[in-house]
């Protein structure tokens, strides 16, 4: 089905998220959105699904132009979404959750699941997508939930399927599973707007790439298209995509991680005898995939996730049963993984969030009494040092950006003397232009000779950043690599193979298949990635 | 976790919202007040008789019936030609303690926590000021000090209890401060049935009166007192609490998002027992106001419904200190208006509990008001969208 949209603009009150947007998705094929967060693509992609009316402009399918009140008439019209968040009840079935909205019935209202099952398994077998009706959602890998919303559309007999940010929740093995569903849908005459950020997908699946900025359309270019340029389109300047750093210079290992153990209160183990140093001077990356145990590590350092066994040394002093007080004065600076729930209180100031958890020491607060010309200079000062774009430090910190958020944060934590530097996910949900400035900070840090710890799911962040990586697999660490291990054999571990394991299949898989191009080929590894 | 979020979301958004919706709810509550009063008056019932023959007579009786009262209410609360001002000086007698408590009330709810304790602090508070008031006999100065003192410690007890249990255990805040509620209103029923309590050769639940060392100095020739200043001082204290200090930083981050408070650090269960203290300690402040200033004896009645006004007046205030100083005054007109109200015009004194019920009811239910007055968001932009689209054809 041929997609057509002419002019579209949406305005809320006098800001206007799209405007005048033209664009064409031909019969199969993959148009890819590329723009950074709060680019638009999203409300756009809202328009066409039905949840916004446009201000102006037409949506156009086969020629004919329709009008969506809503995403039941989207898609009737043949039109499917597939969230970055799913819409998906845990605690139904698959079955259950496909059925759910257009449920098949018999007579009497009673529902009929047996179609609803015997559809999915149609589905299912054609594309190999390998989903089980009758399995909980809740017990499902990330990657096959993400089918089980591909399959809710394709029973609707989607003739588009719009993918938001699909691969944001993905392993790099998932990721490469996902791109070649795609073509495969692609191939059975599937439309595909897939929606982006990650240039490599990009370049990867895409037949057209139209870049999206401001709300406006800036370019429709082909994949050839290097990432460089890509990235210049999208931020509207020169980037620098290749962080340029020194060989890091490590010093004495200041931090010693012995044995740390977290069990939840389930009585689930998810943090399992975790050790490693890192040095002063040097950046170690956690990867893994979401769910491994990242979360538990931070937060066991910090003090705010109960440590069942183990220690965690900073310059000798023990820091497992302190309190997060005592451990952020002895010199910790912790950027959360998520900052709207853990690291700012948004309906604080810039002012007061830049000092959340400063407050109380020189120079503002002393005894009980809180400096706050202190607090408002400091805010002028970090507001110019991270260049974070507000026009008043007085308005609340659910007025930035994300971009903007994370950088008050991280402006916070490296605003005092640090021995040990924690960033989790320091650039999620952040645009690429913030995303270069704030691992421009992150090096800085490092090279100020501070012990820095990243833990980032996105392997991007972590190839660049990283002097070693430890990649967490179910609450273990499956090894600790140098920084320049291959994409490849960072894949496997985060699918739970061993360093050497990792290495040797690599190797393999390279000699045994000369790449013909430079997609990559997933099926090689699926072998590792099944256990 | 959603969940949980949106409810605290609302929570904030009913004790914390704008203050606009509270002087619309207000109005709006005077206004329907004033349909009731037309519609319990005799004579906008014999107007309405000859309705179609003379509807302008009907019309004039309502319109005399609503403003004849309120105009008797104005007078019995701030000013008439014969008293002058001296209504206003009651007003404000009576706001005292509703001001002290409403404070406690909107310092925990500016933390987060739904106290709706006051009434057991207050009794509390009450108790021990009044026993140090009229068992011990003390030096001028020193006496009125330790009635206070006492007092505040009394209601800080009371409160600070609640926050140790919810700290400590996780029991839910609203739980305990009811259940708090009536183990002090029946801890006083049988205080006052005890000796130490009870005034020699009395059988009624009433105490011996303070001395005359432990009460507040009052203006002569009125009742307001001392405990006036003391509640103007409270809530200076408490806005200096909320803005310059670093436990109102706690507070206020704790109220809003807990998690990320406990990640920068702060004591959440500390801070929880805190807030309740403070909380606590001025419901107390209430219950000296009305022992040592009001009352001078301790009767089970001391508290009357002060602690469940004063959460009207919490949210009436929006939390804020002096939108619940002005808020406790408002009531205090109320209340001090309403018996010249029913005197001058008959209109039953309950007309005036009606009208607080409905400002409450329009602060719970914000959405109300707004949409009252035009004021809903989803309303307006849809109404500014429109023309733009029909323009775009």
């Amino acid at each position: 089905m041929k997609l057509e949209l002419r002019g579209i603009s949406k305005a809320f009150g006098s800001f206007y998220a799209n405007k005048n947007i033209d664009l064409t998705v031909d019969d199969a094929q993959i148009h890819c959105l590329l723009g950074e967060n709060g680019a638009g693509k999203s409300t756009l992609m809202n328009v066409l699904y039905g949840l916004y009316q446009p201000t102006e402009g037409q949506i156009l399918l086969d020629g004919k132009p329709v009008e969506f009140s809503g995403p039941g008439d989207a898609m009737a019209a043949g039109i499917g979404m597939v969230h970055q968040h799913f819409m998906l009840i845990p605690v139904f079935t698959v079955a259950e959750n496909i059925a759910l909205g257009a449920e098949a019935t018999k007579a009497g209202g009673v529902l009929d699941l047996a179609v609803t099952r015997k559809k999915i398994r149609e589905i299912s077998d054609r594309y190999n997508f390998d989903v089980d009706p009758d399995a909980l959602v809740e017990d499902l890998p990330v990657g096959v939930q993400q089918r089980v919303e591909i399959i809710k559309a394709l029973v609707r007999d989607a003739r588009v399927l719009i993918l938001d940010e699909p691969t944001a929740v993905l392993t790099p093995q998932e990721t490469d599973e996902l791109l070649e569903i795609m073509r495969q849908l692609k191939a059975n005459g599937t439309s595909i707007v897939f929606i982006s950020h990650k240039l490599r997908e990009v370049r990867a699946v895409s037949d057209v790439i139209t870049v999206i900025r401001r709300g406006q359309v800036i370019d429709s270019v082909s994949p050839e298209s290097s990432t460089t340029e890509l990235a210049n389109l999208m931020v509207g300047r020169a980037v620098e995509l290749n962080l340029y750093k020194e060989a890091a210079a490590p010093g004495q290992a200041t931090l010693q991680v012995r044995d740390l153990s977290v069990v939840n209160a389930a009585g689930t183990t998810t943090l399992d005898a975790v050790s490693f140093d890192i040095h002063q001077g040097e950046i170690l990356a956690v990867a893994g995939v979401q769910g491994n145990g990242q979360t538990e590590l931070t937060e066991a350092i910090l003090g705010t996730q109960p440590v069942t066994a183990g220690s965690v040394k900073l310059e000798g002093t023990e820091l497992v049963g302190k309190s997060v007080k005592q451990v952020l004065r002895s010199g910790v600076g912790f950027v959360p993984e998520d900052r709207s729930v853990h690291g700012l209180v948004t309906q604080f100031t810039i002012e007061e969030n830049l000092v959340l958890d400063l407050y109380d020491r020189a120079p503002f607060g002393k005894g009980i009494s809180m400096n706050l010309g202190a607090v408002k200079k400091n805010a002028t000062q970090q507001i110019a040092d991270f260049d974070i774009r507000t026009d008043n430090q007085l308005n609340p910190a659910s007025s930035l950006s994300g971009g903007n958020q994370q950088k008050v944060v991280m402006a916070r934590e490296l605003s005092r003397d640090l021995k040990l530097f924690i960033a989790s996910q320091p650039t999620r949900g952040v645009d690429v232009g913030s995303i270069e400035f704030l691992h421009r900070r992150i090096v800085a840090e490092r090279d100020k000779g501070t012990p820095v710890m990243i833990v980032s799911t996105e392997l991007d962040e972590v190839m660049e950043l990283a002097d070693r990586i430890a990649v967490l697999y179910k609450g273990r660490i499956n090894g600790i690599v140098p920084g320049d291990t291959s994409r490849e054999v960072l894949g496997l571990m985060m699918a739970g193979a061993s360093a050497e394991e990792a290495f040797a299949q690599a190797e393999y898989a390279k000699s045994d298949n000369e790449p013909v191009e430079a997609k990559p080929v997933p099926v090689e590894h699926q072998e590792g990635e099944a256990q | 976790m959603t969940k949980q979020k949106s409810e605290s979301d609302l929570f904030r958004q009913i004790t914390q919202g704008p203050g606009l919706v509270s002087v619309l709810g207000v109005f709006v509550a005077l206004l329907i007040g004033g349909l009731l009063i037309a519609a319990t008056d005799s004579k906008v019932a014999e107007t309405a008789g000859y309705l179609f023959a003379r509807p302008s007579d009907f019309f004039s009786a309502v319109w005399a019936a609503g403003t004849d009262s309120y105009i008797a209410l104005f007078n019995g609360a701030i000013y008439n030609s014969s008293q002058g001002f001296k209504p206003f000086l009651e007003t404000l007698t009576v706001a005292t303690p509703l001001i002290c408590a409403g404070l406690g009330v909107a310092l925990s709810f500016r933390a987060g926590l739904f106290n709706i304790g006051a009434q057991g602090q207050i009794i509390i508070g009450a108790v021990m000021a009044g026993y140090v008031g009229f068992a011990w006999h003390l030096p001028v100065g020193l006496h009125l000090l330790l009635v206070v003192i006492f007092g505040l410690i009394g209601g800080a007890l009371w409160g600070g209890l609640v926050g140790l249990l919810k700290a400590k255990t996780g029991a839910h805040e609203v739980i305990l401060t009811i259940m708090f509620n009536y183990v002090a209103l029946y801890l006083i029923d049988y205080l006052m049935n005890t000796e130490a309590f009870r005034r020699p050769g009395e059988t009624n639940p009433i105490s011996p009166i303070l001395d005359a060392s432990a009460v507040f100095p009052s203006l002569p020739g009125s009742n307001l007192h001392l405990g006036f200043v003391m509640a103007i001082l409270l809530t200076l204290a408490v806005a200096w609490i909320l803005k310059r200090s670093t436990i109102g930083f706690e507070f206020r981050a704790v109220g809003h998002n807990p998690e990320a408070a406990k990640t920068a650090g702060v004591n959440v269960a500390r801070t929880t027992i805190l807030v309740m203290a403070l909380a606590g300690a001025l419901a107390g402040a209430a219950g000296v106001a009305q022992v040592a200033g009001t009352e001078k004896v301790l009767t089970n009645g001391i508290a009357g419904s002060l602690g469940f006004d004063a959460i009207t007046v919490a949210l009436l205030g929006r939390s804020t200190p002096w939108g619940t100083f002005f808020a406790g005054l408002l009531f205090g007109a109320f209340q001090a208006g309403a018996v010249n109200m029913q005197i001058a015009t008959g209109t039953p004194i309950d007309i005036v509990l009606v009208v607080q019920s409905l400002i409450v009811l329009f602060i719970a239910a914000p959405p109300l008001v707004k949409t009252i007055f035009g004021l809903n968001p989803k309303k307006k932009r849809a109404a500014t969208s429109e023309p733009v689209k029909a323009g775009a054809k």
